[in-house]
């Protein structure tokens, strides 16, 4: 017998509303239908009232968890289109700032995996190890989740030799903690039974969807926006991580060992940090079309902008991780137990204000 | 009766449940709501605990803007959770819409669709703000409690 069962909006797993149809037969989930729209609030649209100097603002509250990534898209766009020379100490400390998002965006996201599937614990201790990174931010930008740092030329706060030493001491903590977790969500028997083999994305499938991201990495392909070298990431030296079994453990496993790459980054940007200017002047009116990738937590993020020569931009058109990985989790539903939805749909990290901005 | 009135009035400003909602955030406000629960703010020391069934609520947390997609639900939640209720209004976007007030599909701030008692400002507030949101909406709990007598 066929059920249609309503996944959301409101639902305790959900921190945001997304609402799945889920037609189950018995206990296994048939079809998953999605139902879109709630977070909508149209701020492409925006950019005809707030000229682009404002739109980094607006474009970083597409999504508060990756707001620093959003901004750095944005303003990299802005500056290819003005053709404008930002400094490279600037570069660098975009470098950290992303970094330190992405460290707190995965063990947020292993906090809430964990959650997820029942091991509350485990979810008070990556939350604790967190707030480290809460306070770098807040401590360096001043404030806790949308640190508004990135300008167009450039970035608008500096860092003091004192602040550097300190930053260091504390991602050391961070990867130190992280380690001692590691054993626990890693080689857990339970944590293993609920992940291992649900909701699997083979690797022909991965690429046939147009994964990104973990969720694209997870499946076997060696692929991170990264890699193009955007911002300093062409002057340091780090490998994609990739794990090619396909289901949630194997998500979660290269978020995990991504937490220690960014802490390598961090260290890595602020070893090779140059002195020099924040911000470059210019004195330019934007012009013609860019886009541009990044790599965000959850995976490539996309920005096309159109520039009419008034300093109101034409058109801003946002494509992100989620959206991308939406038709990969669909294709994972199906065939599921429905006690997993909950891993499933974590597993990909949806992110529904990106998705519907 | 009236004991049992008093003990049950007690447990509800000692021990507040509290329902969160998203209603269109950019998960800012969210993650903050997340973090007072967590070890280093733990507002579970204060009796405060988050669930997810409004059935059992006491005070909604309601953050980010209302648009017209999402107005149906929260007036639905609003009216799932039994009297006396309090509403909290969490974030520059709660309050008023903040930046995305003049977007094509933003209703406002939350009290366009509910009443509010409490408003705690920030974008995004900070979790200490908002543990404080808490313990003022419980007094306001307290005030309607008294008046129904």
């Amino acid at each position: 017998m066929r059920t249609i069962l309503p996944f959301g909006p409101q639902h305790p797993v959900l921190p945001e509303p997304i609402h799945l149809k889920l037609v189950v037969e018995e206990e296994k989930v048939v079809e998953a239908l999605p139902n879109l729209g709630y977070v909508h609030r149209g701020l492409e649209k925006l950019t005809d009232i707030r000229d682009y100097n404002q739109m980094v603002n607006i474009v970083e509250r597409v999504c508060g968890i990756c707001s620093c990534i959003h901004a750095l898209n944005f303003c990299e766009a802005v500056e290819e289109m003005m053709k404008i020379e930002v400094p490279q100490r600037a570069h660098f400390l975009r470098v950290m700032w992303s970094e330190i998002h992405r460290i707190h965006s995965h063990l947020l996201w292993l906090g809430l995996f964990a959650d997820g599937f029942g091991f509350e614990s485990l979810f008070m201790q990556l939350w604790r190890i967190r707030e480290r990174s809460m306070d770098l931010m807040e401590a360096t930008a001043g404030n806790r989740v949308v640190i508004s740092t990135n300008i167009v030329g450039g970035v608008r706060k500096d860092i003091t030799e004192e602040q550097k030493t300190w930053i260091l001491a504390e991602i050391d903590k961070i990867e130190a903690e992280v380690r001692q977790v590691e054993k626990t969500l890693l080689s857990d028997y339970t944590v293993k039974s609920r992940c291992c083999g649900k909701g699997v994305l083979t690797k022909e499938q991965a690429h046939q969807l147009g994964a990104v991201g973990p969720c694209l990495r997870g499946s076997g392909w060696a692929q991170d926006a990264r890699m193009t070298g955007y911002a300093a990431y062409g002057q340091l030296d780090f490998e994609p991580v990739v794990e090619h079994d396909g289901d949630s453990y194997a998500r979660c496993v290269v978020r995990f060992r991504e937490v220690y790459t960014s802490c390598d980054l961090v260290r890595q940007a602020l070893a090779k940090l140059p002195g020099g200017e924040l911000a470059a002047k210019f004195k330019a009116k934007p012009e013609g079309e860019v886009w541009r990738r990044v790599e965000q937590p959850r995976g490539e993020l996309f920005y096309y902008i159109k520039g009419n020569g008034s300093k109101f931009l034409e058109r801003v058109r946002i494509r992100t991780p989620t959206f991308a990985n939406i038709p990969p989790l669909l294709a994972m539903l199906p065939g599921c137990d429905l006690a997993d939805v909950p891993v499933i749909v974590l597993s990909i990290d949806p992110c529904i204000s990106c998705t519907e901005r | 009766m009236s004991m049992l009135k008093d003990w049950i009035n007690k447990g509800r400003l000692k021990s507040p449940w509290v329902v969160h909602f998203d209603c269109g955030s950019c998960n800012g406000c969210d993650i903050e709501v997340l973090a007072c629960l967590t070890p280093v703010y733990d507002v579970e020391r204060f009796g405060i605990l988050n669930i997810g069934d409004p059935k059992h609520a006491d005070v909604l947390l309601v953050t980010g803007t209302v648009n017209h997609r999402n107005k149906h639900v929260l007036k639905n939640i609003y009216d799932q959770m039994p009297e006396p209720k309090a509403v909290i209004a969490m974030g520059a976007c709660g309050l008023t819409g903040g930046v995305f007030r003049e977007a094509y599909n933003v209703v406002g701030g939350v009290d366009k669709v509910i009443p509010v008692d409490v408003y705690v400002r920030g974008c995004p507030p900070k979790p200490e703000a908002i543990i404080d949101g808490v313990v003022l909406a419980l007094e306001k709990v307290k005030a309607k409690l008294e008046a129904a007598g």
